[in-house]
């Protein structure tokens, strides 16, 4: 038997890595709250199938559950069929509807049995150990290990035999039916396997924790790569590092494990919008600098060109009128200055900036590139 | 090196020589008609123009083709056969702006999208796909930019690929919805470099386009499209200045 610790932090990792994989999709069909619409509706699944069975221990308690997310799944996608109510719009209609008769349910028809909106809503991973498995007398270890392990084999299998088809129809499921690729089916195909998954998992996370690992891994590794295959590889292991991240959170403060869980993702997230590579704020405020100064470089070689042997050249191109010329604050026209004359592209004559030779080509060169128009920055 | 290496699923040779034959077709959205009961045949081999007016029904004949699109009335056959069977000997090339190119794929992984459907559900596609793919751009000019991310295309690179995704699925119909729209001069001249691969190699190709000029140069049968098919056949005797403004209006004779 392991630790309870270790036993935590495994179906916490597990359950990480396994809302990764749909997630991913959900990501890229601008779907990412359909796994927020299913968590609240399944809901009305449990009571539902409760009041039915009449035994909270009953494994048809997480079939009815699915069935609820799919039957979400499949109305928002009716409702958003008709034409008369877009997609997020079907979305708030069909699942606090779902959820609220399900609330109704357990208030009205459950009455003194124990259904806990708290346990819904925020899960107890440290519960965990105390949930076991066992066989002919055998402790087989936790329940949550075995349904997270399984629906990770799950979702792997599912993503590996159809990484194709859905690339394909989530891209472009005009070609994916003309191909004869049912989007549709695909579709609910992806909606079935995040409805499991949110039932599975919800039942050891809770509803926010589930959310927070189906769309936080795939949103922070769109950020950090371009690649369809790494941003699934990526998702996984940024669900498993918030898993155990969170725990160590936990543990060490003594916090909620699932609200850490999610605190570790978020921070995972703002990291990457920060510092990514590409996408990254930093990034991309360093980019838009380069091009800024890109530009000024070529505004300026084909300023002096433009003037060059004229009348107005001591006037135009001198180096106490250029930047009134160009409407530029004098600092920055200093440091272009300067980095042109690193470039070799200008030289100072006194206070007479003259073209190189290589100078004099390079403008040439935007101008002949762009058909004499104004440089566009690339 | 012949423009299609490898010849797969040949479609049967329609007896009156017609790719395409369409009969009173017509198409609503929203009990608001698109198409008027259209009757319109393409014989196969020819490169087709399709010309007509903002919402003259342009896409949605090609999306009736394609069995996108679910006609009120009105019968389809492409090779004699109903569009849902037909489906495997046609290749799309949708306006460019139907897809998010912000998807993670890379220029490559768009034109094996092309050889999906030879390969059916679950396979993977092998070497002789990325192959056939390579080849596909090479033909539209792009082979250098095959790992190049999708994202970071030019509107014509964009259209390019679209068109070599096509071509790497080796097709017998090819249906194009506004390729030369917005593209450069480079672009332009690899599309109609293709339009005159596929003629040489026995390809209908049908283009939805809109320069009127260029209809004459790139193409020898034309149809005139404004919710009522207005005149098809050869640019020669159908493109002439009274069918135009049967098409157009009094608009067309400033074009011209």
């Amino acid at each position: 038997m392991l630790a309870p610790q270790v036993e935590i932090m495994l179906v916490a990792a597990l359950a990480g890595a396994a809302c990764a994989l749909p997630g991913v999709f959900l990501f890229l069909r601008r779907m990412a709250l359909v796994g927020d619409a299913i968590s609240h509706a399944i809901l009305f699944g449990i009571v539902v199938t409760f009041l039915i069975v009449r035994d909270l221990r009953s494994p048809w308690l997480l079939i009815g559950a699915a069935g609820t997310g799919v039957l979400t799944a499949v109305a928002v996608e009716a409702l958003r069929r008709t034409g008369r109510v877009k997609e997020d719009a079907a979305l708030g209609l069909v699942f606090p509807a779902l959820f609220s008769l399900g609330v109704v349910g357990i208030a009205r028809g459950v009455g003194n049995i124990h259904l806990d909106l708290d346990a819904v809503l925020l899960g107890e991973l440290a519960f965990v150990p105390f949930d076991r498995l066992t066989w002919r007398g055998w402790d087989l270890g936790p329940r949550g290990v075995w349904v997270m392990g399984g629906l990770l084999l799950l979702n792997l299998t599912m993503i590996l035999a159809f990484y194709k088809e859905w690339t394909l129809s989530t891209f472009d499921p005009d070609l994916a039916e003309i191909l004869g690729f049912r989007p549709a089916v695909l579709h609910d195909l992806l909606m079935g396997m995040t409805a499991l998954t949110v039932v599975a998992a919800f039942d050891v996370a809770g509803v926010v924790l589930v959310v927070a690992m189906l769309v936080v891994p795939p949103a922070t590794a769109a950020l950090l790569t371009d690649h369809l295959a790494r941003m699934l590889g990526l998702s996984v292991l940024l669900g498993l590092a918030s898993a155990l991240g969170g725990y160590g959170l936990a543990y060490a403060l003594d916090l909620s494990i699932a609200g850490s869980m999610a605190t570790v993702g978020g921070i995972l997230f703002a990291l990457a919008f920060l510092g990514a590579p590409g996408h990254g704020l930093i990034a991309q405020a360093r980019q838009a600098a380069r091009q800024r100064r890109h530009l000024a470089q070529q505004m300026l070689v084909i300023h002096l060109l433009s003037h060059e042997g004229t009348e107005a050249e001591h006037e135009e191109n001198c180096l106490r009128t250029l930047p009134l010329h160009l409407r530029w604050d004098p600092a920055f026209a200093a440091r272009v200055i300067e980095q042109a004359e690193q470039m070799g592209w200008v030289v100072r004559e006194g206070e007479l900036l003259r073209l190189t030779e290589a100078g004099r080509q390079a403008a040439c060169e935007i101008i002949g590139s762009n058909g004499g128009m104004m440089p566009l920055s690339r | 090196m012949p423009f299609f290496p490898s010849v797969l699923h040949e479609p049967p040779t329609p007896v009156d020589g017609l790719a395409i034959e369409v009969a009173d077709l017509t198409v609503m959205y929203d009990e608001r008609p698109v198409l008027w009961d259209v009757d319109w045949q393409v014989p196969a081999g020819v490169r087709m123009a399709v010309v007509g007016p903002n919402g003259a029904g342009k896409t949605t004949l090609l999306r009736s083709i394609l069995g996108l699109v679910r006609p009120v009335t009105g019968s389809i056959t492409v090779f004699g056969r109903p569009p849902a069977e037909a489906r495997r000997w046609i290749a799309y090339v949708p306006q460019r702006t139907a897809v998010d190119w912000d998807f993670p794929a890379t220029v490559l992984d768009v034109v094996m999208m092309g050889r999906y459907g030879h390969l059916g559900w679950v396979r993977r596609p092998g070497a002789q796909d990325r192959e056939r793919a390579m080849e596909a751009l090479a033909q539209v000019g792009m082979a250098d930019l095959a790992h190049r991310q999708i994202g970071q295309l030019s509107a014509g690179q964009q259209q390019r690929v679209f068109v070599a995704r096509a071509l790497a699925q080796d097709a017998w119909l090819y249906l194009m919805d506004e390729p030369f729209a917005g593209v450069d001069a480079i672009t332009e001249q690899a599309i109609v470099e293709v339009l005159r691969g596929l003629k040489a190699a026995g390809r209908t190709v049908i283009v939805v386009h809109h320069d009127l000029q260029t209809v004459p140069l790139y193409f020898e049968w034309v149809t005139l499209l404004n919710v009522r098919c207005v005149a098809c056949g050869p640019v020669a005797t159908t493109f002439t200045a009274d069918s135009l403004r049967q098409t157009y209006g009094e608009r067309a004779i400033v074009a011209l």
